[in-house]
């Protein structure tokens, strides 16, 4: 155990050498909270360290407020971290200074907001968006190879005619039409990861899986990544390869889909898979219902920040804050208490 | 008397006036609550569940109105009541829980405060009753009394809900109508208002009509369930029995539009489209255009509510006199080419 306590352990799969598209160390936001003077601080994001490679989908799964939106704005360049770096194919963001970088990485990495409703300009027609993304990041095009490539983009997302919908505008749409507009207008880019936050949490039950197989498609067609961040673990197995569960600002477990959702190794993914409502399973509630209250995370002192949830803290949970450790394969958690396979 | 009935909604026709003319958003609603029951009430967004339900309470406003049927709550129908004689009924009879409690709730008021108004709206109580009721129903619903003090933006997005169900359990009512209460919460915030107002139900006896477009969280809680489309109920029975063996195309598809957590990893497809425009609605079926086993028949002929075993689905497949419809279907084609 000695050398993976020297190294922090990495949410990442093994066995793939090459360079990963996006790399985080140690990635670190805090908000000050408060009147002028206050030195408090909101811990939103502490010491996350996770990698996404090319064409994987990866999920990031927790509550409001545990700090999955302020990862999705750090990668995007919304915020500037508090500390740590993030890397984009081997390269730290901190050094690209020029415009023509930062642009670069903000076609590489687009990013799909939660509300179709208000993310699209209702004064525009639909072309209107997809044209000035193509225009300011894919100056080489002319008029015509613009309009031909967003006809392409819109009908990659499910939407034809293509050129009938562009015309369109916002109103016009049902909302699950706006959501695959926002996917269009960063697959126009040619970007290499998307980040999708809570992508479908606003859509109608019954039209989220169209969505969720729009991603996987242009997965497949595009050679496009993924980070989903949503709260619903459900969706979560359906769409991603690999699953990060946060909780108050930590990464607390990581792995493979399928070996998280069959092997919880963290109280908080126990509780959030148990949640889940499932009509082909029986309720199963138990005595103490947790109330999903979100955690305190201004100036939070050491100790796992799950311990006043969880049913099987120990005294050592309220000393030290657990790291990240393998306890099976690619999978890890950050619990004191988790046994390995 | 556990299976009193207690409302009793017929033939409830809404319509919403627009300048293209008027738009039918409930259509023929039959809808029967007993006492302490929980009814769930699924369907897209759309579909005219929430409309239904603000007119069971009366609470439609202007371009939408009641154009016929009748909503009998307690033996009177609250249909061709006035304002006033609703007045002494809302809150203390009946009451509503809405969709978003950050809306719902007065942000430059305390919670204490806004329980005291509703109270000083429907009743006579002294000061010190209405702290003293402020205090019970915060208990009930597991929130510190002391948050009456704290206004809205001071507690999470499930607090907030919990005090919204705690108001409207201030006079004890026999009904309260919710409106998508879970939607903005995470799946365990989620899980655990739903167990709680099941909680509530069973010491006090009153009767839900919960309004969700997620089919799956009431699976496990409501008693009758009503499945809307396009302003009609496809389906209408025994929750447990809606969800093992639906009868009408559109409750599967709805029970099949998301992912499950456990077993096999399947593609699914959801249901393709959109629900119609009420204004224009489809011929025939409404839901035709969308169904995976639509027939010849479907396009041209409007079903009723057949019974099927001990649920009631509005779809031609269970019609008695289905062969007949397809002969006819069949005919009209052949005469048509």
């Amino acid at each position: 155990m000695t050398e993976l306590a020297a190294a922090p352990v990495i949410a990442g799969p093994s066995g793939r050498d090459e360079v990963p598209l996006i790399e985080t160390r140690n990635l670190t936001k805090h908000f000050k909270v408060g009147g002028n003077l206050s030195r408090r601080r909101l811990h939103a994001v502490d010491n996350v360290n996770l990698v996404i490679h090319r064409k994987e989908i990866v999920a990031l799964v927790g509550e409001s407020g545990s700090g999955k939106s302020t990862i999705a704005r750090l990668l995007a360049q919304v915020y500037r971290p508090s500390g740590g770096e993030i890397r984009y194919l081997g390269r730290p963001l901190s050094v690209r200074r020029s415009r023509r970088d930062i642009l670069a990485y903000r076609s590489d990495v687009p990013m799909v907001f939660q509300d179709p409703f208000s993310s699209l300009n209702p004064a525009y027609r639909v072309s209107h968006g997809i044209m000035r993304g193509l225009k300011l990041h894919r100056p080489e095009l002319n008029r015509a190879q613009r309009q031909a490539e967003a006809e392409r983009v819109v009908t990659a997302v499910g939407l034809t005619p293509a050129a009938d919908i562009l015309d369109r505008y916002p109103h016009e749409l049902s909302g699950g039409q706006r959501q695959r507009i926002g996917f269009a207008q960063a697959l126009a880019y040619r970007p290499t990861l998307i980040l999708a936050d809570e992508p479908v949490s606003m859509l109608d039950v019954s039209i989220r899986i169209g969505l969720l197989n729009v991603m996987a498609k242009l997965r497949e067609d595009e050679n496009v990544s993924f980070l989903y961040i949503t709260h619903d673990l459900a969706s979560a197995r359906y769409l991603s390869d690999r699953l990060l569960v946060m909780y108050a600002g930590h990464i607390v477990e990581s792995g493979p889909t399928e070996s998280v959702l069959a092997n919880p190794k963290h109280p908080y993914t126990q509780l959030l898979l148990s949640a889940v409502p499932d009509p082909r399973a029986p309720l199963v509630v138990d005595a103490e219902s947790d109330k999903g209250e979100p955690p305190r995370v201004i100036d939070p002192t050491e100790g796992c920040r799950f311990r006043w949830r969880c049913p099987y803290a120990v005294d050592e949970c309220h000393q030290v804050t657990p790291l990240l450790r393998i306890l099976g394969p690619d999978h890890a958690a950050a619990c004191h208490v988790a046994q390995p396979d | 008397m556990p299976s009193a009935r207690m409302l009793e909604v017929r033939d409830l026709r809404v319509e919403y006036a627009t300048p293209r003319g008027s738009v039918r958003a409930v259509d023929g609603v039959d809808l029967d609550v007993d006492e302490g029951e929980f009814v769930g009430v699924v369907g897209e967004s759309g579909c005219g569940k929430s409309t239904m339900l603000f007119a069971i309470a009366r609470l439609l406003s202007p371009p939408a109105g009641i154009t016929g049927g009748s909503v009998v709550f307690h033996g009177q129908n609250l249909v061709t009541m006035t304002e006033t004689e609703l007045n002494a009924l809302r809150w203390r009879e009946y009451s509503v829980v809405m969709q978003s409690a950050m809306n719902a709730l007065n942000p430059v008021l305390s919670i204490g405060t806004q329980f005291q108004d509703a109270i000083e709206a429907h009743a006579k109580y002294s000061a010190e009753k209405v702290r003293e009721r402020s205090v019970e129903v915060m208990k009930l619903v597991g929130i510190d009394p002391i948050h009456l003090r704290s206004y809205p933006h001071q507690l999470s997005g499930g607090m907030r809900q919990r005090a919204m169900i705690a108001m409207a359990l201030l006079f004890t009512p026999d009904l309260v109508i919710m409106d998508e209460p879970t939607s903005a919460l995470d799946v365990v915030a989620q899980r655990s208002l739903m167990v709680q107002i099941k909680e509530l139900q069973r010491q006090l006896g009153f009767a839900v009509i919960f309004v969700t477009h997620d089919m799956s969280l009431v699976s496990h809680f409501s008693d009758q369930l009503l499945v809307m489309y396009a302003g009609q109920v496809v389906e209408v029975g025994p929750t447990r029995t809606v969800f093992d063996s639906p009868a009408h195309p559109y409750s599967r598809g709805l029970l099949d539009a998301f992912p499950s957590i456990r077993g096999p990893r399947v593609p699914l497809t959801g249901i393709p489209g959109s629900p119609p425009d009420l204004a224009r609605p489809p011929t025939g079926c409404r839901f035709h255009p969308r169904c995976p086993v639509a027939e010849e028949e479907c396009p041209a002929n409007e079903p009723a509510l057949y019974q099927v075993g001990s649920v009631q689905a509005r779809c031609l497949l269970h019609a008695p006199d289905r062969a007949a419809l397809r002969a006819a279907a069949r005919a009209r084609e052949e005469v048509a080419s």
